[in-house]
């Protein structure tokens, strides 16, 4: 447990090194700007679309370190022939790629933790020059707990895309592990099509072969809740709680996948 | 002597790229202004197609093209009468597609489509529209239920239509006790300036952002301005009956003790009395100008109202 809690720290250490953490004064930035910004672009509804806004970015600033650095976890390592100094101590091949997950899991709740914040923040001062919390016309009221549900999956969706960059990261070129990350993260998203490809061809097996995919694949879109939670409708607590699950046993096949092919590559 | 890769020579190297360049960009803004500052083109206009192409950044892209509408709607209006709103509803429709809650897209948009030309798109259908599309998306909300009865009485004159719209809204749970009465007033009193004075008075009280409170306001001064034009214009034919002809201005009416001194809109711009054919009307300087199209009587629904 301490070697890979040692790793996981390097690991942040690594991309705090590497100015990960600068992607947050951007996204303060943003958001204080947009905010300022929106009083002369829109006809009311400034909250909502700061929400949106702020739930957007953390996501896609999010997935932008999952999988820039995910890719890199193992290959660099190989690249930097770094990997045979590691191996050589008393390091498991399996608590080397748990403490290369943990560390970057590390790295993206700090990054989710301090954006929150921020984003609590200009909601706050937003509400501050409105003068008041909550104003009927809003459909949930500026500095709204809920929110945290959204960003909890948020949260969710990058460990699964940080566990899937790392699996490619095991036996893949950078730039290959980075497209197919992005292209299952994407994938992730059209899952319900493949639930329903009965209803684009007739061909049965190509039913049956996308419902296998369906169910293989890691489906992304039921941890979309920004809309929902945005307008204030019900996020019932049984799907927070079945997507949590899915998550943690998604994961947990991918970490066991990618150990399993770094435990059989040989670095000679 | 200062040597290559030296700060100076760097600096001054990009002082004068910079400058090139900025100077060949003012070139290109003033000698094809016209060109460059067009912007009618929408890339993706099937909502279906956007949906998926947004995964799952539906929310923010449906706000971006919320604001690209509100721009598009903005920058015709400006355009004085030669505005052309074709890309408002494709706009309004992917915005709506992508966030089937965002109820300030529906409701706006609404007034947008139907305001007539030039203040908007003149298509009071496409504004029914898309607010039965909000309906279709939140067969709760009572709010469209109610802009569609508007539009109906307000844009198309249908009372018929606007009774039923606002009967339906009114058996809505949670929708104000008003809206029933409309339905009612629709069918006794469609058409009735008193009828519009209380429903844009309610929409101004109701409405959630400083935009609808002001567009209600005004509706109020254009129908209070209405009413001082019908009072006016009973000056102007006790004047022509007494002189047998029409005033040819204010004094005329002041001189003869009918008036009091010029009479001005509740904007503050005087009225303006056409001395060739004795039309009285805000003046084009007012911001009450253009006063709507009233609705107009309906006789055969008036016919059948309760005394």
């Amino acid at each position: 447990m301490r070697v890979v809690a040692v790793i996981a720290i390097n690991v942040f250490r690594e991309s705090v090194r590497d100015k990960v953490l600068y992607n947050l004064v951007l996204f303060a930035v943003l958001l204080m700007g947009v905010s300022y910004l929106l009083g002369q672009l829109t006809a009311g509804n400034e909250i909502k679309i700061i929400k949106d806004l702020g739930l957007a970015a953390m996501s896609l600033f999010g997935l932008f370190i999952a999988v820039f650095i995910g890719i890199g976890l193992v290959s660099k390592e190989v690249d930097r022939r770094s990997i045979y100094a590691l191996l050589a101590k008393p390091i498991s091949r399996q608590q080397f790629i748990t403490g290369k997950y943990t560390g970057l899991v590390l790295t993206l709740l700090v990054n989710v933790t301090v954006m929150t914040l921020a984003f609590y923040a200009v909601l706050g001062a937003m509400a501050w020059k409105e003068g008041a919390w909550f104003q009927p016309h809003w459909e949930t009221p500026a500095l709204d707990p809920a929110l945290l549900k959204a960003i909890a999956m948020i949260f969710l969706q990058l460990m699964i895309v940080t566990a899937v960059a790392l699996l490619f990261s095991t036996f893949s070129s950078p730039m290959l592990a980075a497209a197919l990350t992005v292209g299952l993260y994407v994938v992730g998203h059209f899952n319900a099509d493949l639930k329903h490809f009965e209803n684009v061809v007739d061909s049965k097996p190509a039913v049956y072969l996308a419902r296998a995919l369906y169910y293989v694949l890691p489906n992304m879109a039921p941890f979309d809740i920004k809309a929902q939670v945005v307008h204030g409708a019900a996020v019932p607590n049984g799907v927070l709680m079945l997507n949590t699950a899915y998550a943690a046993l998604y994961i947990l096949a991918l970490v066991s996948a990618a150990t399993f092919i770094f435990i059989r590559r040989d670095f000679k | 002597m200062t040597r290559p890769g030296h700060p100076v020579i760097f600096a001054s190297t990009l002082a004068v790229l910079m400058s090139l360049a900025l100077g060949v960009q003012l070139t290109r803004d003033r000698l094809y202004a016209q060109m460059l500052t067009e912007n009618r083109l929408m890339y993706v206009t099937s909502p279906k197609a956007m949906e998926k192409v947004a995964l799952s950044y539906d929310s923010i892209l449906a706000d971006v093209y919320w604001v690209r509408a509100l721009q598009h709607f903005g920058g015709e209006r400006l355009k004085e009468g030669n505005g052309q709103y074709d890309l408002l509803f494709p706009m309004l429709d992917l915005t709506t597609s992508l966030d089937p809650r965002f109820v300030v897209a529906y409701r706006f948009g609404a007034i947008f489509l139907a305001e007539a030309q030039p203040g908007g798109a003149g298509r009071p259908d496409l504004a029914i529209a898309l607010l039965k599309k909000g309906v279709a998306a939140n067969p709760e909300k009572w709010d469209y239920y109610h802009d569609i009865g508007f539009v109906y009485y307000w844009n198309l004159h249908d009372y018929k239509q606007a009774a039923e719209w606002f009967g339906r809204g009114g058996d809505l749970p949670g929708a104000p006790w008003w809206l029933k009465t409309y339905a009612g007033v629709m069918l006794a009193r469609g058409g009735d300036r008193q009828a519009s004075r209380q429903m844009w008075f309610q929409l101004g009280q109701t409405a959630n952002s400083d935009w609808l409170k002001q567009t209600a306001q005004l509706r109020l001064m254009q129908l209070a301005a209405l009413d001082t034009i019908d009072a006016l214009k009973r000056v102007r034919d006790t004047y022509a009956n007494r002189s047998g002809k029409l005033p040819e201005s204010w004094d005329q009416l002041i001189a003869a003790r009918l008036l009091r001194g010029v009479p001005v809109d509740p904007a503050g711009t005087p009225y303006t009395l056409n001395f060739a054919t004795g039309e009285i009307n805000v003046s084009g300087y007012s911001k009450l100008y253009p006063l709507p199209t009233e609705p107009a009587a309906a006789p055969e629904l008036a016919a059948t109202a309760p005394k």
